[in-house]
């Protein structure tokens, strides 16, 4: 597996942050000291099955809400927002676009 | 986009990708579908040193003429001929600007259907294992390929199965500082594994090649954790053993009980399940003509069986019955590990015990313990408190009510993850269905 030396630049929750290419949102975003989602009772959760089967991951990604973190990669200039980054307070099911 | 394929295989894990690599070096027009970044399913996920073998299915699958929709995620096959699916990560701002004219959903036809949906972990409820930071233990390790930083981090790694001690070995390596691996099953249980692991010398020298790796942290057995603590993120955990009870502070928990087979897509073609497994024939064919399935959903064996049963189903679905035939004396030589795991994992019941009235179930809807117990089965379940109505549909705390109620969850209704509206009305237009139901089912129906 060749090697890129480069790191990625992306936006969480306003903040840029530098990580090793091959890095999945959800690292990046534990990484950057916040937690990816509220749950429908308010409570802060992160990431549990890094496979994309339990929701728990789930951030705005470019605007795009509900997007499993832990099986998309990040990429330059990717913009992440979490509940914690006071924006997306909102249950699942709700209009989202 | 609608394309045609001889063979399509659904799942790039080493059954996926040994069925598609061995379809296409037949000559056959071979699609292969994952909703991960990259090929290789969990065991072989990118971010750590892989194994020989896994490099040369790599290669092997990179030579190849197969079709790769990597990142896309199939939530339908409503018959054995028809899969749609959807990219991971709708198009964004960046990414449409990128490529204004990406598809998001993909429509295939196939002559054959290959499903090799892998397995997830098992989790079970006890007070605290909704804190953030508390993760599965194969949970952790993908997280950890994914780029998460450990070093200097305090992780206990707890739960069951042959998976916990790959996992407190890889973390331990990427600097974690292991404070205690912790296995529920009983000394004896092990002891019975480790003697029918004497078949397997590679297997049991792997194991002690993973204990020296985290030598110093203390390895218990018949001990589980009771109650994970912190305020807004994992502070520390209360282990219990026997009659003991003590608290460890620790970063992190990876905890998981063993596998679980992925078994949604075949059973939405029918496909017929016994014990929680999808029965197949010898050459892995389903109780549906034309739909096979390898790999954990047939029974959790690890790679090796993985890579058999992927080349005997693709064997089989090209024509070739004598090759499959040959392959298959080594498939049931492999059974015997199913057996042994099985037994190994086998879950002791005083975990059912672990989750209090407050304790949340239900991760999606929030539903708690106590409002579990007034109902009687599954659907009553989802009718009065929306447990497993959330996205993941039930495959989080499905697995967790069925040890500790005995539930059986009912039929799987499409979409079998949750999709686009849009993908929804594609599909409706598409295949000519019913156009609106499609879009109601956007969320899983109880």
């Amino acid at each position: 597996m060749s090697e890129p030396a480069q790191s990625v630049s992306l936006i969480v929750n306003g903040s840029l942050l530098s990580v090793a290419p091959g890095t999945t949102v959800a690292a990046a975003v534990l990484m950057s000291g916040t937690m990816t989602r509220a749950s429908v009772s308010g409570e802060t959760r992160g990431p549990l099955c890094g496979m994309g089967i339990c929701f728990e991951c789930r951030v705005t990604i470019d605007g795009i809400p509900h997007q499993r973190s832990c099986q998309i990669l990040c990429t330059e200039g990717l913009r992440v927002t979490t509940p914690d980054g006071g924006s997306m307070q909102q249950p699942w099911g709700q209009a989202t676009s | 986009m609608t394309q045609n394929f001889d063979i399509a295989v659904v799942g790039a894990g080493p059954a996926g990708m040994a069925a598609a690599v061995t379809a296409s070096e037949a000559g056959k027009r071979v699609a292969l579908l994952d909703d991960n970044p990259a090929p290789g399913g969990q065991i072989w996920r990118r971010g750590a040193r892989l194994p020989e073998m896994a490099e040369q299915w790599q290669a092997r699958l990179d030579r190849s003429a197969v079709v790769r929709l990597q990142g896309w995620r199939v939530f339908d096959c409503p018959g054995p001929t028809l899969i749609r699916a959807e990219r991971n990560g709708a198009p964004g701002a960046a990414e449409a600007k990128r490529s204004p004219d990406r598809d998001s959903y993909a429509e295939l036809r196939c002559e054959k259907l290959i499903l090799a949906t892998g397995a997830r972990e098992r989790f079970l409820p006890f007070p605290g294992w909704t804190l953030p930071n508390v993760m599965g233990a194969g949970g952790m390790d993908a997280m950890v390929r994914g780029g998460l930083a450990v070093a200097e981090k305090r992780v206990v790694v707890a739960g069951t199965g042959p998976l916990l001690f790959a996992v407190a070995a890889h973390l331990a390596e990427k600097g974690a500082r292991i404070v205690a691996v912790c296995e529920q099953a009983s000394l004896a249980q092990l002891a019975r594994f480790g003697l029918r692991m004497a078949t397997e010398p590679a297997k049991l020298w792997q194991g002690l090649h993973y204990r020296r790796t985290f030598r110093q942290a203390r390895f218990l057995t018949d001990c589980w954790v009771v109650a994970a603590h912190g305020s807004d993120r994992l502070n520390a955990v209360t282990l219990r053993q026997g009659d003991k009870r003590w608290d460890v502070a620790c970063d992190y928990l990876a905890c998981g009980f063993h596998l679980v087979p992925n078994t949604e897509l075949p059973e939405r073609l029918g496909c017929r399940i016994a014990d929680g497994f999808v029965a197949t024939d010898e050459t892995l064919q389903t109780s549906v003509f034309g739909v096979y399935c390898v790999g954990e959903p047939t029974g959790i064996g690890g790679v090796e069986l993985s890579l058999v049963e992927g080349q005997i189903a693709a064997l089989a679905a090209v024509g070739s019955a004598e090759a499959a035939q040959k392959l298959g004396r080594r498939r049931r030589g492999k059974l015997g590990f199913v057996r042994a795991l099985y037994e190994a994992c086998t879950l002791n019941p005083l975990l059912r015990a672990l989750a209090v009235d407050n304790t949340i179930v239900c991760r999606c809807e929030d539903v708690r313990f106590g409002a579990l117990r007034e109902a009687g089965n599954w659907r009553q379940a989802k009718l009065h408190t929306r447990c497993g109505m959330g996205p993941c549909q039930g495959r989080i705390c499905g697995a967790a009510t069925e040890f500790i109620f005995g539930w059986q969850a009912d039929s799987v209704r499409p979409p079998v993850f949750p999709a686009l509206v849009s993908s929804l009305a594609a599909s409706g237009e598409a295949g000519g269905k019913a156009r609106s139901r499609a879009v109601v089912s956007a969320f899983p129906e109880p």
